[in-house]
């Protein structure tokens, strides 16, 4: 089982290497998600099934789709048709590829050698780890469901004010409205009553 | 290594959404060395931490990239790689 972890380690360092020397966003995204995909057969590895669940679903699910989903919406409009083109030359895809079908043997070893006397020597599984979150962590857990509210109600608030430039699509206004933005931010007196 | 992977992308990108992304390889190194510790130990509450800073990598990059957007609104740019970079 070692050399498991070590090459998922191995992937896991190389994607995020990767990561953070490419100059394109969404290249980096792509690596990024092999990273996280490395480190769950690396959470996997260590005994954790549940945490490498979770960091599939919750990290390279949600969080990377969020990621892209901004990266997508920055640059919308006509440029965005030279871009994509620009970002898709043949080949491009080979390095995450690469790295994704490494992960992908050692998963399918795991599914097609079953649970044999090599399985981790110490696995916590998702029933320990549920007792233990809300038993003496409980504090914690209504602490992060407080966080996790502060968030929405931060990042609705963040985004809510750009709903009514976005009616207007002309370039010739976007100047003015800009101004007024900047100077509606600095007094903030650009909401109605009742607005958060 | 991959913390240290992390802050060297946070020290050198000047990027915004590179940034970011540096914020969470560490955020997911940090976890994994609970999630290291909680193995050693066959303790469940290397799992639990992870949990609650996955819980706090997702407010987080919410906020993040809603700072991001209205910032991108505000400086008029639309090409994140050549002209979000913010300067002082």
């Amino acid at each position: 089982m070692p050399w498991m972890f070590y090459l998922a380690g191995a992937v896991a360092v190389a994607a995020t290497i990767m990561t953070i020397t490419r100059l394109n966003a969404i290249h980096a995204l792509l690596y990024f998600v092999v990273s996280l995909l490395a480190a769950a057969v690396v959470f996997y590895t260590l005994g954790a099934p549940f945490i490498a669940a979770l960091e599939v679903i919750i990290y390279a699910g949600a969080i990377m789709v969020l990621f892209i989903f901004v990266v997508m919406m920055l640059n919308v409009g006509e440029r965005a048709v030279a871009m994509e083109r620009s970002w898709l030359p043949g080949g491009i895809w080979v390095g995450p590829a690469v790295l994704a079908a490494v992960l992908f043997a050692q998963v399918v070893y795991l599914v097609m050698r079953g649970p044999g006397p090599e399985y981790p020597r110490t696995v916590v599984g998702p029933k320990q780890v549920g007792l233990a979150l809300y038993g003496p962590y409980l504090m914690g857990v209504e602490l992060a469901s407080m966080l996790l509210l502060a968030g929405l109600v931060a990042a609705y608030h963040l985004g809510w004010r750009r709903q009514p430039e976005q009616e207007s699509k002309e370039t010739h206004f976007d100047e003015r409205r800009t101004a007024v933005g900047r100077s509606a931010v600095r007094a903030g007196t650009d909401r109605p009553a009742g607005a958060p | 290594m991959l913390f240290a992977l992390g802050l060297i992308g946070l020290l050198v990108r000047r990027n915004i959404i590179f940034i970011l992304l540096s914020i969470e390889i560490m955020l997911n190194a940090a976890g994994l060395a609970f999630i290291v510790a909680g193995a050693r130990w066959a303790q469940p509450d290397g799992q639990v931490m992870f949990m609650f800073i996955l819980a706090m990598a997702a407010a987080e990059v919410s906020v993040g990239l809603a700072l991001v957007l209205g910032l991108q609104r505000l400086y008029k740019t639309l090409d994140t790689d050549a002209a979000s970079e913010m300067k002082g």
